[in-house]
Order: structure tokens, then C-alpha cells, then sequence
């Protein structure tokens, strides 16, 4: 301890004090301050870009589920069209039918109607030649009758024979 | 805690009461005797064919012993090594000196010709004894006491030694390299040059020294002398460890500045809870309050004393020893010894690199752990 005492060298001390107040003071301001400002403001950069990577991250994911539930959708969209689609092709081919069936039972009436009148009118025709032709056999044949005067004379008797004088 | 430190300093009494140089070193001598005596077989025959290198040895361990002591202490003048000790023939350069005594006084330290001449200035003599600079007579006389201390008069002595030299280029290396570094930072987020070596310190210091200890909250404030004193201890202790040998941190006057501020520091930004705690300890009885007042009030200048005697007793070791180690080189005189010895100095050097750095860790992370007791709050028990 005396040896110690006896060494300690107040001068030296002195300049350490001083050397080492300037140190400080120069260091703090020249050094330390900008050095850990600057790494603190890097680590900070740091965190904030990771953190804006995990939310980008997130956000990712969440585009993907939206875009996932999109497709679901029209998926499911698509497949309700096709079978709406298929119902009313169904339903258009039934109403066609029931529409071309109405049709041809009016045509086949209309057609039966139709046969009915040219049937009718036919025969009436046929009735008329008919009657013209009799008229016609009757008047060639009365003709014939006629044509010789004694025949003529004896149907007249025949006739006025007939005729009873009531 | 307390009563941690209590022991601690118990130690640590026991340990700077004995004379720490002839201490450290009479343990160490019992183990190169030891190895001597292993290694006898070998240079045995080099004992034989010279007759005078018992005695040689002698005296090359006084010398070697003698360049220790100089080396652990400070001096005025810069000598990088020594060409002729007879002649006083020094490669190196003088420092000023300053001396408070009656009046400033500057001169250059060449005037001490390395403590061999007495420098006159403004009519006055100073000498240099063992490194202090004494106030004598035109002769150089110095005057002891009964227990051989030196009598003579120390003026006050704020001269530029080796040391504060050393101080001074740490510290402008320190402003340099740190100015530099906080520049590559302007516009751009990541490092350029040396600060990509010494981001990855200073984020240790924050994440791992000053936030576990201080908490979230307060850290900030104590990271500029956190940082400061981990990279100045840490460099300053680098630089003891080269050629140049420079031994800084081994002076107790520096520790003790050092230790002195992580006091105030702790002192000064203390909140109430940590005073509380100091003077009037709560949930204990009042007489035990009374008690433990004393104790913790020993306990906060027993925390930096035990910071400033860990780092200057580790340092000092440490180059006792490697130098010591490096001595053994010249009193084996032989190519096994001398080699074995080197390689173990080798070996040393590494664990001293590691101690340099433990050291600087050390001190900051219980500065740490000291201002973290001082901002505590009472919810975080």
C-alpha cells in the first residue's frame, strides 16, 4: 500500500482527468452519438421492413383466399347456369312439342273439314251431272218416242186412255 | 453483493500490503530454479567451461530485475531502447517537463541526461530519484530519513511523461478512428473501412454489457463513457503489449481517474431507490438499518476501489511476468533454455493479448453493473 501510495504520480493523474474529460466530450459528440443514432436508425429500419414484409405477406395470403373464394364462386355460378340453362332447354322442347301437337290436331281437323266440303261438294256435283244426264236421256228418249206419229198418236190415246174423266 | 465485495477487498488488502515487486517476483524465481535444475543436465557443460558465469549471472539478474522495475514504472524521457549503458547512450527523444513550484516551470527532461545530471533552472536544482523529480542543491545531494526515504522536497509535477504521451495518442487515435467511423455512417446505413470491425464491439457493449445490466430505459446516457472507457483501456492496454512497451494502465493514478469517474458517475445520476438502499435499507429491522448504513456506505467506494486495484494489479502481473519470462533468456544462456523460455513468452504474450482485452471488459461491464444498481427502480425487484 505505502509502495502504492508513494507511486501514485498526481501529474499523471492529472492528464488522465483531463485527457479523458476531453475524450468523452469529444467522443460523445463526434462519435458515439452519430454512430449509435445511426444503428439504432438502421435496426429500426430493420424491423420496420421486416414488418411491412410480414404484411405484405399477410395481405398475400389474403388475396389468395379472396381470389380462392372468387373462384369457388364462379365455379358454383357456372353451374347453376348450366342446369338453368339445361331446365330451359328441357321446358322450350316440351312446349315446342305440346305446341306442334296442338298445331297438327288443328291442321288434321281443318283438313278433315276441308275433305268434308269437297266431299259434300262432289257430291253434289255428281248429283247434278246426274240429274242433266236423266234429263238429257229422258229428252232423247221422248224425242225418239215422238219422232213417229202414230206412235205419238197412240201415247196420246194411251195417255188420254189413262186419264178418267173424273 | 456487499458482502462479496467485502471479500473481495479483504484479498485484495492482503495482496498490495507486501512489496508487490519483491513479492511477485520471489515465487517466480523459486520456479526458474526449478526449471534451472530440470535443464542442469543439459547445459551443464556449458557451466563447466566457463568459470566466471555464476557470478555473471548474478549480476544479470540484478539488471534484469533493476530494467523491470524501470519498465513497470513511468519516466520523462521516451527511450526506445538503451545502445550503451556505460556511456548513457539512449535512442530516444526528451519530453518536457513541467514543475508547479513557486511559479511555472517548463524545461526539456535532456536536462536530467537520464537521471544522471542535475538540471538547473531559474536558479533552482531538481534530480531525478527513482523516476521523482526531488528539489536538491547544485550537487545533487539527496538527504534521507531514518527509513531511507528521500527528505527532499517534490514540487508539484504535471510534466508530459512517457505515459501522458501515450494518453495523448490514444486518445487522438481514438477521436481519429471513431470520427472516421461515425462519417462512414452519414447516407449510408452500413459501415465502411474499420468500423465494420468495430460495429460488432460497440453493439457487444450495448446488447450485452450496458442493456442487461442498466436496463432499456437508461442505457443510453452511459454509453457514451461505456464505450469510451472499454475502447481506451482495451487499445491503451494493445499498445502496453507492443515492442514500443509503453505500460499505461499499470499506473495507479490512471485506474484510479478511471475508477474515480465510474464513481461519480454512479454517485451522480443515482436515483432515490439506490440511496434509500445506501442509508436506510428497506425491509430490515432499524437496528440492522443502522448496521448496514456504514457497510453500504464502504460498499459504493469499495466498488471503484476494487475496479481500479483489479486493473492495474492484473496489468502490472502480467508484464512482470513477461517480462520476467523474457529475462530468463539471458541467464539460461543456453539454446534450449533460452528457446524454451522464448516459446513461453510466446505463449504469455497471446494470454496477455486476452488479458488486455478481458480487462477492458471487465472494467466496463462492472461500471455497467454499477450504474445499473445506481437507476434501478424500486419495481424491478
Amino acid at each position: 500500500m505505502e509502495k502504492l501510495i508513494e507511486q501514485f504520480s498526481f501529474g499523471l493523474f492529472f492528464w488522465q482527468l483531463l485527457l479523458l474529460i476531453i475524450l468523452l466530450v469529444v467522443l460523445r459528440k463526434v462519435a458515439w452519438k452519430p454512430i449509435l443514432n445511426a444503428i439504432d436508425e438502421r435496426e429500426s429500419g430493420i424491423k420496420n421492413a421486416l414488418e411491412a414484409a410480414e404484411n405484405a405477406k399477410k395481405e398475400m395470403q389474403n388475396v389468395t383466399a379472396d381470389s380462392e373464394r372468387l373462384l369457388q364462386e364462379a365455379r358454383m355460378e357456372r353451374d347453376s347456369m348450366i342446369k338453368e340453362a339445361r331446365e330451359m332447354k328441357e321446358k322450350i322442347v316440351a312446349d315446342a312439342k305440346e305446341l306442334a301437337q296442338v298445331e297438327a290436331d288443328n291442321m288434321i281437323s281443318q283438313a278433315k273439314t276441308a275433305i268434308e266440303g269437297e266431299k259434300k261438294a262432289a257430291v253434289a256435283d255428281i248429283k247434278n251431272q246426274v240429274a242433266t244426264l236423266s234429263l238429257e236421256i229422258a229428252e232423247k228418249v221422248i224425242k225418239e218416242k215422238f219422232s213417229e206419229e202414230g206412235k205419238q198418236l197412240k201415247l196420246v190415246e194411251e195417255m188420254v186412255s189413262d186419264i178418267k174423266l173424273n | 453483493m456487499l458482502f462479496s465485495f467485502l471479500n473481495k477487498s479483504v484479498h485484495l488488502h492482503g495482496f498490495f500490503e507486501t512489496d508487490i515487486y519483491s513479492d511477485m517476483q520471489k515465487p517466480f524465481y523459486v520456479k526458474i530454479l526449478l526449471v534451472a535444475t530440470l535443464l542442469l543436465g543439459f547445459n551443464a557443460f556449458a557451466q563447466e567451461t566457463d568459470n566466471s558465469s555464476a557470478e555473471e549471472n548474478g549480476s544479470v539478474k540484478a539488471e534484469i530485475k533493476e530494467f523491470i522495475a524501470h519498465h513497470l514504472l513511468d519516466s520523462h524521457d521516451f527511450t526506445l531502447y538503451t545502445i550503451d549503458e556505460e556511456n548513457n547512450e539512449h535512442f530516444g527523444f526528451p519530453l518536457p517537463v513541467i514543475l508547479w513550484d513557486n511559479g511555472l516551470k517548463v524545461f526539456s527532461s535532456s536536462k536530467f541526461d537520464h537521471g544522471q545530471a542535475v538540471a538547473e533552472v531559474d536558479g533552482e536544482h531538481y534530480a531525478l530519484y527513482h523516476g521523482k523529480i526531488v528539489k536538491t542543491d547544485a550537487q545533487g545531494t539527496i538527504n534521507y530519513d531514518e527509513e531511507g526515504h528521500a527528505t527532499n522536497v517534490k514540487p508539484l509535477d504535471f510534466s508530459i511523461t512517457k505515459n501522458v504521451v501515450f494518453i495523448i495518442v490514444v486518445s487522438l487515435l481514438m477521436i481519429f478512428m471513431f470520427s472516421r467511423m461515425a462519417k462512414t455512417y452519414k447516407g449510408n446505413m452500413i459501415p465502411k473501412g474499420i468500423g465494420r470491425a468495430l460495429e460488432p464491439i460497440i453493439l457487444y457493449i450495448r446488447d450485452d454489457i450496458a442493456i442487461p445490466n442498466i436496463g432499456e430505459k437508461h442505457y443510453k446516457k452511459y454509453m457514451g463513457y461505456l464505450l469510451t472507457v472499454f475502447f481506451f483501456i482495451w487499445i491503451i492496454n494493445l499498445l502496453g503489449l507492443s515492442p514500443l512497451g509503453v505500460n499505461v494502465t499499470n499506473n495507479i493514478a490512471v485506474t484510479f481517474c478511471l475508477a474515480m469517474f465510474t464513481f461519480f458517475i454512479t454517485a451522480f445520476t443515482a436515483n432515490k431507490n439506490y440511496w434509500k438502499h445506501i442509508f436506510w435499507m428497506p425491509g430490515v429491522p432499524v437496528f440492522m438499518k443502522i448496521v448496514l448504513a456504514p457497510i453500504e456506505l464502504l460498499g459504493t467506494l469499495i466498488k471503484p476501489f476494487s475496479l481500479m486495484i483489479r486493473l492495474y494489479a492484473n496489468i502490472t502481473a502480467g508484464h512482470l511476468i513477461l517480462m520476467s519470462i523474457l529475462g530468463m533468456m539471458f541467464i539460461f544462456k543456453s539454446w534450449l533454455g533460452s528457446s524454451m523460455s522464448f516459446v513461453l513468452a510466446s505463449a504469455l504474450s497471446f494470454l496477455e493479448l486476452l488479458v488486455a482485452a478481458l480487462q477492458a471488459y471487465i472494467f466496463t461491464m462492472l461500471s455497467a453493473l454499477y450504474f445499473g444498481m445506481a437507476v434501478e427502480e424500486p419495481e424491478d425487484h
